[in-house]
């Protein structure tokens, strides 16, 4: 894979720098390329995704990263001063005693993110218990195990939304995806008798095997008929809802002992297990997350290292130069699709066959949909999307000993995280923010015209 | 400069044209030195500052709104208002200017015509417009010839008199030589950031030509006669639609041997493109019949074309031709990433890849830092070497060129012919489409002239240019009167 190189072009593209008085006049540079598109008016070159790409990888994309979650962190603070009735009412006398406001908006605030990083890495008093043997290890891992069992699916949800998104697709459907991964993973976990070992193997290859087959409905419409991936698959997202809903009240799937929606529990000898059980029984990592980082190892080798990789990039960055090299652009699409219904196949069964054990209708939850964010945050590329998982499992975890200690609503991390998302998506705004150098901020308002 | 003078800049790409009259027109600083305008010094800090200095500039790639009419293109950035605190755009006054000012300066122009419904050399006319509206008494026109057809370059060199004759002064950016003889009062060339020379139009044209690079060139390809063998390409009865269903290719019939270069020579938009797409595999056939060495190719897609033995040079290389994100080497395997030595089925073989790279930039001496970097930080003519270099790093039996030198240099252009004949003379079959004529008359053994989608005539490349320039037009002895519509060009 080609390391992110800072673009020099030799003649230096007509761009004004950021802060320089940008006149009204012609020299908005579109798309600056060294020679002319030939022919009557080419379509501006590049989609939103292409655009994006380019600016992440030769932008200071991790210094930006990073501010983007300092800066989502202040936000959260303000929302936190403002939504605390008592916080507030110390600002009504502000001018009279200043420092009342000042003080409980600073210990609301970093109480609220002590606490987030108590439940999400580690609590320091935990460890000393631990270390003075008072207590035992296990409320010392117990964070790291919550902020891992968060993460997992993110990493194979996120690695599908990366996966399409070099592709230049949309893949907006890895919640359905998920969810037929959670329906394929689940039915072969308590229907299927197997031995150990086998049946674990068995019932993820089900999930993914449900998942690659709602990813090729897209892909093959996509192909034969045009149809936009964006469309097709926020559709079968509620019909993978709606089918997971049915299936939960049929007879042979129910569970008989419960009354309410809730299926069969999967086999023992089809769960993960897990990794830290003899600590103690609240440490629920599994070994799904061993499978996730394997998983990001394959999707980072697929896409430097395959030819479907080569091809996958190739159709992501230029769909019609790659179709002049031959390469099948549609054939691409739809097995890139399946591949990527894969992925979210593998994360709705790390759910169920992890800690869920069964199907209920939020089974999957949202982790289809934060996949993309975490896909997006992670730049489309596998480690990222390892990294950023691992930062919204944190927060998920942290997010709950935020709420229990603190009082603040879990909804805050979500907030935190679309945040983080935003000025991601945004980095001109971090830039202005924190004064950074200008890296090419032109590069994303680019491509607009063809976007998805 | 002085006042309605044209002056031609003259230079190779990334000989630093670009970036002086960037500088000139704001878009870039200065690190030293400074710039006179009627013998005071003047500080550009950005287009605005231009402007009110009366620098007007076309750039190469045109700042219009495809979507927007030719007023509505004109008045953005300056839009006019009704009196009143709402500032209601004021449409007729923008459309009364634009034809004003047309009128003026003889460019025919319609108003409300939809800009991205009219022809290239005509948009070209509304960036020119756009520039005078605003009143400036300097024009930079940035390689205006680069997207234009013959006869849109003549009418835009007639425009380019009538604007001096009205007191305006242009800079005139280009490396075509006889445009340049043909317009300037004096030239000016550049070459890696230095002016290295200054000119007057009756310069000799190898005289300029040197000057530009460093070193003098035979824009005359040498080469021996062809020695051609067996056919290669036969085309018979093709028939080929356009995007919107126009019939493009109306039954051409063709055949290219072995060891010979047919040119084919047409102005631009006369179903070359589609002809090519279509032997390509890359655009549906309504009719007729392709062949390669006997074997049908028509319905094969594009890779086992490719594959078959075929080399392609696509007619807009920055769409068609490369992924400018991918790197130097990722570009020279585009179309062969899965074939041994480069990878198999399955994986890659990066070290194979790079280790190949470098080996072709050597050889086609494509001036980059690294194989690593992306091509799109190369200039138009290394990328354009890129693509060349891909395509002949494999046994070929046929070789399609579109357009293979457009936009480039002088230099760039000298080592892709000599590349091209070299091919010829191992004995590859080569398809040469191009709308510069002389390119067609210098390389090409025999040359096939092209006009509404159909060949006019076969004629040898010493036919005197005046005959072949009347059939591209459509004229053909005897027959004239029937294809003599006026759309012809468009």
């Amino acid at each position: 894979m080609s390391p992110p190189e800072p673009n020099t072009a030799p003649e230096p593209a007509p761009e004004p720098a950021a802060g320089s008085p940008e006149a009204a006049a012609p020299p908005e540079s579109a798309a600056p390329s060294p020679e002319p598109p030939a022919g009557p008016p080419a379509p501006p070159a590049g989609s939103f995704t292409a655009a994006f790409l380019h600016h992440l990888t030769t932008a200071n994309a991790f210094t930006v990263t990073v501010l983007a979650v300092l800066l989502a962190m202040v936000v959260g603070a303000v929302l936190m001063i403002i939504s605390d009735a008592d916080v507030r009412g110390t600002y009504a006398y502000l001018l009279s005693r200043p420092t009342d406001a000042l003080s409980a908006s600073w210990t609301k605030v970093s109480e609220a993110y002590a606490n987030l990083f108590r439940g999400a890495i580690l609590d320091p008093e935990a460890l000393r218990g631990a270390l003075a043997g008072e207590l035992g290890w296990e409320r010392v891992l117990r964070p790291i195990s919550e902020t891992l069992t968060y993460a997992t699916p993110l990493v194979f949800t996120g690695l599908a939304f990366a996966l399409a998104f070099r592709g230049g697709l949309f893949n907006i459907g890895v919640q359905g995806q998920a969810v037929l991964g959670v329906i394929g993973a689940a039915l072969a976990g308590f229907l299927v008798p197997l031995p150990v070992g086998l049946h674990v193997l068995v019932a993820l290859l089900a999930g993914a095997l449900a998942g690659a087959a709602w990813g090729f409905i897209p892909g093959i419409l996509k192909a034969r008929t045009g149809a936009h991936e964006v469309i097709t698959t926020i559709m079968l997202n509620y019909i993978s809802l709606l089918l997971l809903t049915w299936l939960i009240v049929q007879d042979w799937a129910r569970d008989p002992e419960r009354t309410d929606a809730i299926s069969r529990p999967v086999d023992g000898s089809a769960r993960l297990p897990e990794l830290l059980g003899w600590l103690g029984p609240s440490l629920r990592v599994h070994l799904g997350i061993v499978v996730a980082v394997l998983a990001v190892w394959a999707v980072a080798w697929l896409l430097s290292r395959s030819t479907f990789g080569f091809e996958l990039r190739a159709v992501g960055l230029n769909p019609e130069a790659s179709r002049t090299a031959g390469i099948g652009v549609m054939t691409t699409y739809a097995m890139v699709m399946v591949v990527s219904g894969v992925l979210g196949g593998l994360g709705g069964a790390s759910i169920v066959l992890g800690p869920a054990g069964a199907l209920t209708p939020q089974v999957v939850g949202s982790a289809g949909f934060d996949g993309i964010l975490v896909g997006l945050l992670g730049r489309g590329k596998p480690w990222g999307v390892l990294l950023a998982a691992l930062l919204f499992g944190a927060l998920q975890a942290g997010g709950n000993r935020m709420q229990v200690s603190s009082g603040i609503s879990l909804e805050l991390v979500q907030v935190l995280q679309a945040l983080i998302v935003i000025f991601v998506a945004a980095p001109a705004l971090v830039q202005a923010v924190f004064r950074l150098r200008a890296v090419r901020v032109g590069a994303l308002q680019t491509g607009t015209a063809k976007g998805w | 400069m002085e006042p309605g003078e044209i002056h031609a800049l003259l230079g190779e790409n990334g000989a630093g044209k670009s970036t002086l009259m960037n500088v000139l027109y704001g878009l870039l600083q200065p690190d030293e030195g400074e710039i006179l305008i009627d013998d005071r010094p003047i500080r550009i800090r950005g287009p605005r500052d231009a402007i009110a200095a009366g620098i007007g500039m076309v750039h190469q790639h045109f700042m219009l709104v495809p979507v927007f009419t030719v007023a509505e293109n004109v008045m953005l950035g300056a839009e006019r208002t009704h009196a009143g605190p709402v500032g209601v755009l004021d449409r007729r006054r923008a459309r009364r200017d634009v034809r004003e000012v047309s009128q003026r300066y003889g460019l025919a122009l319609d108003p409300d015509a939809v800009v991205e419904d009219l022809p290239v050399g005509v948009q070209q006319r509304v960036e020119i417009v756009k520039a005078l509206i605003r009143d400036v008494d300097l024009l930079i026109l940035d390689e205006p010839t680069a997207v234009l057809t013959p006869q849109e370059t003549d009418e835009l060199l007639e425009v380019m008199r009538g604007l001096s004759d009205a007191g305006k002064s242009i800079v005139f950016i280009t490396h075509k030589l006889r445009e340049v003889k043909a317009i300037a009062d004096r030239i000016t060339v550049i070459r890696r950031g230095r002016v290295v020379g200054t000119a007057a139009p009756d310069a000799g044209t190898d005289e300029l030509a040197a000057l530009m690079v460093g070193r003098s060139v035979s824009l005359e390809v040498t080469k021996e006669p062809a020695r051609p063998a067996a056919p290669v390409l036969e085309v018979s009865g093709l028939v080929v639609n356009d995007e919107r269903g126009h019939r493009a290719v109306d039954g051409v019939d063709l055949t290219v041997h072995g060891g010979e270069v047919l040119g084919i020579a047409g102005v631009q938009g006369n179903g070359q493109t589609e002809l090519v797409e279509a032997i390509m595999g890359l655009r549906p056939v309504v009719a007729g019949a392709v062949t390669l060495q006997g074997r049908p190719l028509l319905g094969r897609r594009t890779r086992q074309i490719l594959r078959a033995g075929v080399g392609y040079v696509p007619e807009d290389r920055s769409v068609d031709g490369l992924v400018k994100e991918f790197t130097v080497a990722e570009n020279l395997v585009l179309d062969m990433y899965d074939t041994a030595p480069f990878g198999s089925r399955f994986a890659l073989r990066p070290d194979v890849v790079a280790e190949s790279a470098r080996g072709r930039i050597a050889e086609f001496d494509v001036r980059t830092t690294s194989a690593d970097v992306p091509v799109s930080t190369l200039s138009g003519g290394n990328q354009q070497k890129v693509i060349v270099a891909r395509e002949f790093s494999r046994p070929l039996k046929l070789f399609v060129a579109a357009q293979p030198t457009r936009g480039l240099d002088v230099g760039s252009i000298e080592f892709i012919h000599k590349q091209i004949i070299h091919e010829r003379d191992i004995g590859v079959a080569v398809l040469l489409v191009s709308s510069e004529l002389d390119e067609v008359l210098n390389v090409a053994d025999r040359v096939a002239v092209m006009y509404r989608g159909r060949i006019l005539a076969v004629v040898p490349p010493d036919t005197p240019r005046e005959e072949i320039g009347l059939l591209m037009a459509g004229v053909t002895a005897g027959t004239d009167a029937t294809d003599a519509t006026p759309e012809a060009a468009a």
